[in-house]
């Protein structure tokens, strides 16, 4: 299985030489990063090319590493019915600079992008109608970056006196509790109270 | 071309004829939920679909990233809480997959036994509405009752209906009773014949065929482009079923077959439906047989990530650290990324899952068949009727839980 993955990893790499970084096969799966402005060229080449056939499109979405210098990761997932194999598609973005949009090679990317701009405010250019999708109108922020909070900024109720639904901003009863479950014996990669003492030079 | 221009000139010049544009949903019952599409008509002919959906979005995979694994389980219940255990299935699938844990035989055999319980809950639940979305009222009637009689074994595996918790990763939370099993053989029999009386009722039957034979036509390659997955490609016929294409837990050991449509349309996704409903008895019947015979544990029995029975954890020192570790702490899942994905009923429900090490998932995207195959609707609907709209929503098999998540 990984044999056929690497060999299918070589191919890729050797017919698009300057468009591919990296070429990784873990846990049975096949990882390609790719250059942002390269996407639409590798996805095409994907699915067009008669030893590879991805021509069925599984997902688009984020992943937010806030301290990268590029943020964001878009990871595209497809599919080859004829390969039975699958392959993933990873480029670095940062909030400002857009990502070349597969809705080109994908009628399906569409709703896929939109929804990562909503999420993360990752922008496709080229996309026909970048907007939100999921969230509620009017909303602002986007909610799966990390460093939006859980519990949001604002919200609703129904005002009886005003005969509408208001917005306001969250009041927490409890504040929200997020535990540090790193246990202190599988090692933190933070110095436990008392153990600075350890490397201190010993008096006397 | 020239032709289009033509009709929209003639559009223009006629003064008594004018585009509407019309809302159907958020409450509607044809709806599926809570779907607003705004329509573009001219008379009754479909030229624009515009779904609006988030209606239900709950933040679902934000509130796993700040969960446990153990924690984040649940959340798959209430996606497409119509087949609440295969979206669960998914997410332990990319979990076991990390934490390279093999599940023992005998919970392989009730995951695929309670996964087709779900197809049928789905297809169930699917065949009867969209045949009450083109004007039938006895289907529902007579399928709820079947599902009724599911929802029951679910309860009886679980102790919940619908949010039942039952898969975790490393097997499943409880073995189950004899008399179950037993039960769940004793089911499929009458409920083969339940499938025939709704075929009865539907099959042949001149309005059913008139509302969808060559309606929501979609060709392979367009299906494959959109994005489209399980009963929706195999609509358009192409043989592809992740059960035996990229088997999981034992599906390579039992026999089924997949029924394939060649006119691409509405009624081929119900003859599909219909056809699967069955295999998945027989699936169900060759699990139950097995279960009735071999015994073995239902989950792996590594304690550093499947907890202790509680009658375990009353007597032994060590069982206990483990259960009070394993219930607040959580278990810790090797940094690295996998997208698992299982054959949902409505389709391929993938998991992309991102971890860094730690006991809560960094990133879970959930990949829902439905989300993919609404954002089709205006490429479908397009140059239909008004009436069409209906049926082929109720074709796409549709359930908000996933769509908005």
């Amino acid at each position: 299985m990984d044999e056929t993955l690497r060999e299918l990893g070589a191919h890729i790499a050797e017919a698009l030489p300057d468009a591919i970084d990296e070429i990784v096969v873990a846990y049975g799966e096949l990882t390609v990063t790719v250059p942002g402005a390269e996407v639409v060229k590798v996805l095409t080449f994907l699915r067009d090319d008669p030893s590879c056939r991805f021509v069925s499109f599984i997902d688009i979405c984020g992943v937010d590493w806030p301290k990268r210098e590029k943020r964001f990761d878009v990871v595209y997932h497809l599919l080859s019915p004829t390969l039975n194999a699958r392959i993933r598609v990873k480029a670095e973005t940062d909030e400002t600079t857009p990502v070349p949009s597969a809705t080109s090679v994908f009628a399906g990317a569409l709703w896929f992008e939109r929804e990562a701009y909503d999420m993360y405010g990752i922008l496709f250019s080229g996309h026909p109608e970048l907007r939100r999708l999921l969230t509620d109108y009017g909303f602002d922020g986007y909610p799966l970056r990390k460093d939006f909070p859980t519990t949001g900024f604002v919200e609703v109720r129904y005002d009886d006196e005003r005969k509408r639904v208001v917005y306001e901003p969250v009041k927490l009863a409890q504040e929200f509790r997020n535990f540090d479950f790193l246990s202190p014996w599988e090692g933190p990669d933070y110095v436990l109270p008392g153990d600075e003492k350890a490397s201190a030079p010993k008096a006397g | 071309m020239n032709a289009a221009v033509s009709t929209t000139s003639a559009k223009t010049t006629d003064p008594n004829v004018r585009n509407f544009q019309i809302n159907f949903g958020p409450q509607h019952p044809a709806a599926h939920g809570v779907l607003r599409l705004v329509l573009e008509l001219d008379g009754e002919i479909v030229e624009r679909v515009d779904p609006h959906i988030g209606l239900l979005h709950r933040g679902t995979e934000k509130l796993i990233e700040t969960k446990t694994y153990t924690q984040a389980m649940p959340y798959f219940d209430r996606l497409d809480y119509v087949a609440p255990m295969n979206q669960e299935h998914a997410f332990c699938l990319a979990v076991e997959r990390l934490l390279g844990v093999t599940v023992p035989k005998r919970g392989q055999l009730i995951r695929v036994l309670y996964s087709e319980i779900g197809r049928i809950l789905s297809h169930m639940l699917n065949v009867t509405t969209q045949a009450m979305d083109v004007g039938a009222l006895t289907p529902p009637l007579w399928g709820f009752e079947e599902r009724e009689k599911l929802m029951v074994f679910y309860e009886r595996a679980s102790g919940s209906r619908m949010h039942a918790a039952y898969f975790r990763p490393g097997g499943v939370h409880q073995d189950l009773p004899r008399q179950l099993v037993q039960d769940i053989l004793d089911w499929i029999d009458p409920f083969l014949k339940v499938c025939d009386d709704l075929e009865g009722l539907l099959t042949d039957n001149r309005i059913f065929k008139q509302r969808n034979v060559d309606i929501g036509i979609v060709s392979l390659e367009d299906a494959f482009a959109w994005g489209f997955s399980g009963v929706m490609v195999r609509g358009s016929g192409a043989a592809w079923d992740l059960r035996k294409s990229q088997p999981y837990e034992c599906y390579d050991e039992l026999e089924f077959d997949i029924p394939i449509g060649k006119n691409c349309d509405n009624y081929d996704r119900y003859c599909i439906r219909m056809e699967e409903m069955r295999q998945s008895a027989y699936i169900m019947r060759q699990c139950c047989q097995r279960l009735l015979n071999e015994t073995g544990p239902v989950s792996a029995v590594d304690n550093k990530i499947v907890a202790p029975k509680r009658g375990e954890m009353k007597r032994s020192m060590e069982a206990l650290i483990h259960h009070f570790k394993l219930y607040t702490e959580g278990f810790h899942v090797p940094a690295g990324e996998v997208y698992a994905a299982v054959e949902a009923p409505k389709g391929e429900f993938g998991v992309y899952l991102v971890s860094d090490g730690t006991n809560k998932p960094y990133r879970c995207k959930i990949r829902a068949p439905g989300f993919a195959h609404l954002q089709s609707m205006d490429f479908m609907c397009r140059g239909y009727m008004l009436a069409d709209v209906s049926a082929i929503l109720g074709s796409l098999d549709i359930v908000f839980g996933e769509v908005d998540r």
